[in-house]
């Protein structure tokens, strides 16, 4: 089994340009049920590289076609208003893989899809999922996967695995699977500082999937969302294998390491830093690795 | 820096001080003064805080003083970055000095809006030691700040009540201003009444959103993340996320996480790693060229791990540039110690293997591919 996405996801991709017509492609030739792009001046078209109808928007695509997910891929200036017409057609997945969208505009998104109630607070209770941007999107092995992970070096499994960092998400995933060991849905959270899932939206949902029985999820510096989710898992899931490994040990402070959101603040509250986080989650009894090999080890171990 | 900061304060029409002018020398500090006729401050415009009390903004009566100070200034070394150019502008006599800023807040995923009766010190310092003096105020990007909203602010934070009108409206210019210039942070410390009862942003610290840059390219020059080396100012040029280190093994790879991880090992492998750089996806003979030619042009380097795990990117295409990027550079005296994994990664491997390079050393894994680079710096040293 999986989270979020599975042999049910239906997905609309927004922005079917070259990159989007690649990965789109790749998606359903592994399966996945891709039923139609989005580009505002070629609807009505054919989108032949996949035999698929274009819309002129989501909300068109939704008037004519049972989608429940998105995919989007558009230019980061434009990326705002693609997630906004996805929420408005009333899709409830929407994974946005675009990188480099100006904070502002993400901060209205976020606003927007999840409005703060009168204690100042987001609720998520009945609203879309936002996964990313700037994210590789998600893969569950076997049956579905929407966005960029390669699914050549992963196989179906009971591992949930969530991550900031693409790459990091595939080395992981590669050393588990090298070990014989597959994954149920893996998720690419992103690596913006506002993304609209983040740990403690992915990881919750994990524990409540029958076919999930470990965890592995991979943090770096900046924020302090590691250690909230770490001490949610302290208090509810105690006795699930989780491992974690937390990249920036040697960042220096106040140094954008590529990711927008890798930023360890100078003179910000503490808990930033790569030490910090593994310090943290190791005294809620969680195994963190100093590096993502030493990760994948400590969780083939826990479950041989 | 401050002067800019204050010339897209000007613009936006929240009130700063009298405009004033860059000197890069004693000679033009001097007659800059001399224009204006008046005392002026002459201050070190360099990108970090602590200017003050390094000695680097000074009050100068005259001329002849103006030119003395910029002497001392000009050169100076504040927490590492030297003094290039002084802002020498009009002297504002002060009454009372407050803070204040607006900035995005991650946590909440909005903006916050802190306010102190302390200013021209450092808010951290004062949060530290009397918190409550601190406010710290939400907002939701989608509601905005109104004028009542600024007051009702700066009222608890015990602005005097004479000043509050006048703050309260040059806090929803701030705001507004913020919001316009995509910005991650406006900060006016201090903010000040002078003695002839104005309230104005007597300094200036502006960061903005180096993704937004597209809407503001007038402002690339006060984005974030700010290149104060000259190597990541060149990374920056060509698309390359480069940030320099202190050590000797150069480290290259896709995907910031990867390489962030590739740093630690590095260090755990014992070495000392000399740069973060993320090539991106794709890396074609081009990019891998401007990627190993900046890695190699600090001196420091002794060996580089390059470091690919294969999406989107393929290993094929990645030892193809990377032969290509050998030939372009010609004989290098480093070791480049690579790892290849994932998509058409055992392709990738034997065009190295066939191509026998001689600069060339492969690695099963990033471990062993750390251990390698940081044996190789280590007997190059």
């Amino acid at each position: 089994m999986s989270i979020l996405i599975d042999e049910n996801t239906r997905v609309l991709v927004q922005g079917i340009g070259n990159q989007g017509t690649f990965h789109a492609k790749r998606n359903l030739d592994y399966g996945t049920q891709i039923i139609a792009g989005v580009h505002p001046k070629r609807g009505g078209e054919t989108w032949a590289e996949l035999d698929r109808p274009i819309y002129a928007s989501a909300i068109e695509a939704v008037e004519h076609e049972d989608v429940n997910a998105s995919m989007i891929l558009v230019p980061a200036p434009f990326a705002k208003d693609a997630i906004l017409e996805a929420h408005e057609a009333g899709i409830e997945l929407i994974v946005c893989l675009t990188e480099g969208i100006p904070v502002h505009d993400m901060a209205q998104v976020y606003n927007i899809l999840y409005p703060r109630g009168d204690d100042g607070v987001a609720s998520k209770k009945g609203r879309p999922v936002l996964i990313g941007p700037n994210c590789p999107g998600l893969i569950s092995p076997g049956t579905s996967n929407v966005g960029f992970i390669p699914e050549s070096s992963t196989r179906p499994g009971s591992v949930g695995l969530v991550s900031r960092s693409g790459t990091l998400t595939y080395q992981l995933m590669h050393e588990l699977n090298e070990a014989g060991v597959g994954i149920s849905t893996c998720v690419g959270i992103g690596g913006d500082p506002i993304i609209g899932s983040d740990f403690m939206d992915v990881i919750p949902r994990f524990a409540e999937d029958p076919e999930t029985e470990a965890i592995v999820f991979v943090g770096e510096i900046g924020g302090t969302e590691e250690q909230r989710v770490g001490r949610w898992i302290h208090e509810n899931i105690p006795d699930t294998p989780v491992a974690a490994y937390v990249a920036g040990f040697t960042a220096p402070p106040g140094k954008q390491m590529g990711h927008a959101g890798a930023i360890v603040k100078e003179g910000g509250d503490g808990g930033e830093t790569a030490a910090d986080k593994k310090e943290a989650l190791t005294d809620l009894g969680i195994a963190v690795g100093m590096n993502p090999s030493e990760t994948a080890q400590m969780m083939i171990e826990r479950l041989r | 820096m401050e002067y800019q900061g204050k010339e897209l304060f000007r613009e936006l029409d929240i009130p700063t001080t009298p405009r004033g002018e860059i000197a890069t020398t004693v000679a033009e500090a001097e007659n800059s003064a001399a224009s204006f006729g008046v005392p002026v401050m002459v201050k070190a415009q360099v990108l970090t805080g602590g200017r003050g009390k390094a000695g680097g903004v000074k009050y100068c009566n005259d001329p002849d003083e103006a030119r003395a100070r910029a002497a001392d200034i000009l050169g100076l070394d504040i927490s590492g970055h030297t003094v290039e150019k002084v802002l020498v502008e009009p002297a504002s006599d002060l009454d009372e000095e407050y803070y204040l800023s607006v900035l995005y807040d991650r946590t909440s995923k909005g903006y916050k809006i802190i306010a102190c009766v302390e200013g021209g010190v450092e808010i951290e310092e004062v949060n530290r030691t009397e918190p409550e003096k601190v406010i710290k105020e939400d907002i939701d990007p989608t509601v905005g700040l109104d004028l009542d909203r600024a007051k009702d602010i700066l009222t608890r934070a015990s602005l005097p009540d004479d000043v509050v009108d006048d703050a309260a409206q040059l806090l929803v210019k701030l705001y507004d201003g913020f919001v316009k210039s995509d910005a991650t942070l406006f900060e006016v410390n201090p903010l000040v009444k002078t003695t002839d009862g104005r309230v104005i942003a007597l300094d200036s610290k502006v960061s903005i959103d180096s993704n937004a840059l597209f809407r503001h390219p007038d402002l690339a020059e006060q984005a974030e993340g700010g290149a104060d080396d000259p190597l990541e100012a060149k990374a920056k040029e060509q698309g390359l996320q480069y940030v320099k280190l202190d050590g000797d093994v150069g480290v290259l790879g896709n995907g910031a996480g990867l390489v962030m991880a590739t740093l630690d090992v590095v260090n755990q492998a014992g070495g000392e790693p000399a740069n973060f750089l993320d090539v991106g996806g794709g890396a074609d003979a081009e990019k891998m060229t401007q990627s190993l030619s900046l890695v190699l042009s600090d001196s420091r380097v002794r060996s580089v791990l390059i470091n690919i795990f294969g999406g989107i990117t393929r290993g094929d295409e990645v030892a193809r540039g990377m032969l290509a990027a050998l030939e372009n550079l010609g004989d290098i005296p480093q070791k480049l110690v690579v790892r290849l994994d994932g998509t058409n990664a055992d392709e990738g491997r034997k065009i190295l293997d066939d191509a026998n390079h001689p600069s060339i050393v492969t690695a099963d894994t990033m471990v062993a591919g750390a251990e390698t680079a940081v044996g190789l710096a280590a007997d190059a040293g």
